[in-house]
């Protein structure tokens, strides 16, 4: 096992070590820092000094070398639009996102799981069925238009909710969170919904089938055979070995749900990480470009590690499978 | 017997001709790629020519609404073109896009997984573990990060006139690694056969025994994860185009469409966004069907989420 979690680790620095490459290079390509800075008022000869001074003109591997330091040390530079650090943006925006995803996450729970294993129990029932071809559905219609549809009917048309923002916010340290008021959650309920719209549909054909799959399984005829209560056999024996699976793919999930985000953002002005990611691509803003990637990145890979450790303590063969 | 009697008498005909909804899906795709190939004689006005396009024409409701008028059909959108005719031009833009996207990534991915699954070793590690990485993050997120750079890198004017080979390139490379994946799974259980063995022995190559003996066995499901992969990327192209990151709205797509009307729908322009968004979700929603259709007839184990 701990061989197992070494490699693991190591694996999750190798990719850390790659995304910091790359967030590099943007930072080289994508616009002057210099013209940034400066403005245009300020002659050649004072540029040239600047860019001497910034070290623009050493090495790229010392570039690197200073570039990696700094974002160990969680400096990823400064924004030029907000002319305040990078990492203080980001930090400030992702409250809104991960409510965000934290309500859509529970939305996902709550309807995929009974709905999962109920038509995977009773797949030839009417409902299953309807069910069944509902999803496929859901799953056909982009994110950004559930939620265009969603901004139509219920705030134009009838005008129950709100259509941007955040609503009304509670600071609690550093965190503004609108759950804490109704006007919060009247305004994360339409962003929420349209968020997890899209990967509803793919958690309840995924839960059932593996259910399914697993109620064909030897130790469950075995469980009927011992003449066990049917809620016992579902709840207990089946819908157990079914989270396994579902727990990986979650994980999986989790690059979707963010790349989803940026969607859901932008339709409903929701002040965190996408909408700032794509404010920043307007802007042509390197620094603040960097440090998304870089942060995504960072959540991503621990997130995944995480998820694969947690998989590895609970099912030991994937150790197993793993050593070469 | 000739190939039309073999494949009449197929298992794959034979349970097509009893699915309704997976006929009603192939004549709904039929009818939509046809529309997109002959847009030119179909589409009642041509989109991209300014001569056609009046500004006073701009924002009219669809025929059946109270002030449109029978000369637009579905209206016109914020520029006065005819929704109608960009809709079948940008259908056209978003059904080139999704095929040439999943040209490229299955010539990538089939490539990669045939002979990294054949020779194994340290190359099948390294692109597995590439492949890992790559869907951890989601080919979405990939593609929005790679199509954002290189807009901030050449910008927003030339990058509208390479849009189009540049997002088949974005969509192709950021989904690549289904394909390997699925292949490499299938390579790994045939390898094992005797054929295979049989072709060894008998002093083969190794890439004639992958391309001649092997990937033909590997075909279905290769079927299968297309006709998903075309669903995919035009998803991917729509919401690529929605954020402003691909066709630029001269020659909109689908999503670049819904992008325009979005800013419209709150003065009640709902049919720029909502007819668009229509015909996506069809045109998708048809490629679904077929296949989830043809996963049931080959039922091959494809790789989840």
């Amino acid at each position: 096992m701990i061989a197992f979690m070494i490699r693991r680790l190591f694996q999750a620095l190798i990719v850390i070590f790659i995304i910091s490459v790359i967030g590099f290079a943007i930072k080289q390509s994508v616009g002057d820092p210099v013209r940034e800075l400066t403005g245009i008022s300020v002659s050649e000869e004072e540029r040239d000094e600047f860019r001497e001074k910034l070290g623009l003109n050493d090495p790229w591997f010392v570039q690197y070398g200073r570039f990696f330091g700094d974002a160990i040390q969680g400096d990823l530079g400064t924004s030029f639009f907000y002319k305040r650090p990078a990492t203080e943006v980001i930090l400030e925006k992702a409250p809104a996102t991960l409510e965000l995803v934290l309500v859509s996450s529970l939305i996902i729970l709550f309807f995929s799981v009974p709905l999962g294993v109920f038509s995977a129990i009773k797949p030839d029932s009417l409902f299953s069925r309807a069910l069944m071809g509902s999803s496929i559905v859901g799953v056909s219609i982009p994110v950004f238009l559930t939620a265009i549809m969603m901004v139509y009917l219920f705030s134009i048309k009838l005008g129950w909710l709100p259509s941007f923002g955040r609503g009304e916010l509670v600071m609690l340290g550093g965190w503004g969170t609108g759950l804490l008021t109704v006007d919060g959650w009247l305004h994360i309920l339409m962003p929420s919904i349209a968020l997890s719209s899209i990967m509803l549909p793919l958690f309840i054909r995924l839960i059932r089938s593996e259910m399914m799959e697993v109620l064909e399984s030897e130790y469950i005829k075995y469980a009927w055979a011992k003449g066990l209560s049917h809620r016992r056999v579902w709840f207990v024996h089946a819908f157990k070995n079914t989270l396994l699976p579902v727990i990986t793919v979650g994980g999986v999930q989790l690059g979707v749900t963010i790349a989803f985000t940026i969607l859901t953002e932008t339709v409903f002005q929701w002040q965190g990480l996408g909408f700032m990611f794509m404010e920043a691509v307007e802007r042509s803003d390197a620094p603040l470009l960097v440090a998304y990637l870089m942060f995504v990145g960072i959540v991503m890979v621990g997130v995944n590690t995480i998820v694969d450790l947690i998989y590895g303590l609970v099912n030991p063969t994937i150790r197993i499978a793993g050593v070469k | 017997m000739n190939r039309l009697d073999k494949f009449r008498e197929s298992f794959l005909w034979y349970s097509f001709k009893r699915d309704k909804v997976a006929i009603a899906s192939l004549i709904v795709l039929m009818v939509l790629f046809l529309a997109a190939i002959f847009a030119p004689l179909i589409a009642p006005y041509n989109p991209y020519d300014p001569e056609m396009i009046d500004i006073m024409n701009s924002e009219i409701p669809p025929a059946w609404e109270e002030e449109g008028v029978a000369e637009f059909l579905l209206g016109t959108d914020s520029q006065g073109r005819d929704m109608l005719s960009t809709m079948i031009y940008g259908m056209r833009i978003s059904i080139i896009i999704g095929l040439g996207a999943v040209a490229l990534q299955a010539i990538l991915g089939v490539l990669i997984g045939l002979f990294a699954g054949y020779h194994g070793g340290r190359l099948d590690a390294f692109f597995m573990r590439a492949a890992d990485v790559q869907l951890s993050f989601s080919y979405l997120m990939v593609a929005i990060f790679m199509s954002a750079i290189l807009q901030a890198v050449v910008g927003v004017a030339k990058f509208g006139e390479i849009a189009i080979p540049f997002l088949v390139l974005v969509i192709g490379l950021s989904q690549w690694p289904q394909y390997a994946r699925t292949v490499r799974a299938s390579v790994l259980a045939e390898r094992k056969k005797e054929y295979v063995e049989a072709a060894r022995v008998a002093g083969f190559t190794s890439s004639r025994i992958i391309l001649d003996q092997i990937f033909p066995n590997t075909l279905s499901p290769i079927l299968v994860l297309s006709t998903i992969q075309v669903a995919n990327a035009v998803m991917s192209e729509a919401a690529l185009s929605f954020l402003g990151l691909g066709m630029p709205i001269d020659r909109p797509s689908l999503g670049s469409l819904i992008n325009s009307g979005f800013e419209l729908i709150f003065s009640g322009a709902w049919w720029i966004t909502a007819l668009p968004g229509l015909l996506l979700v069809i045109l998708v929603l048809s490629i679904n069907m077929l296949g989830d259709f043809l996963r049931d007839v080959f039922n091959p184990k494809l790789y989840k989420g």
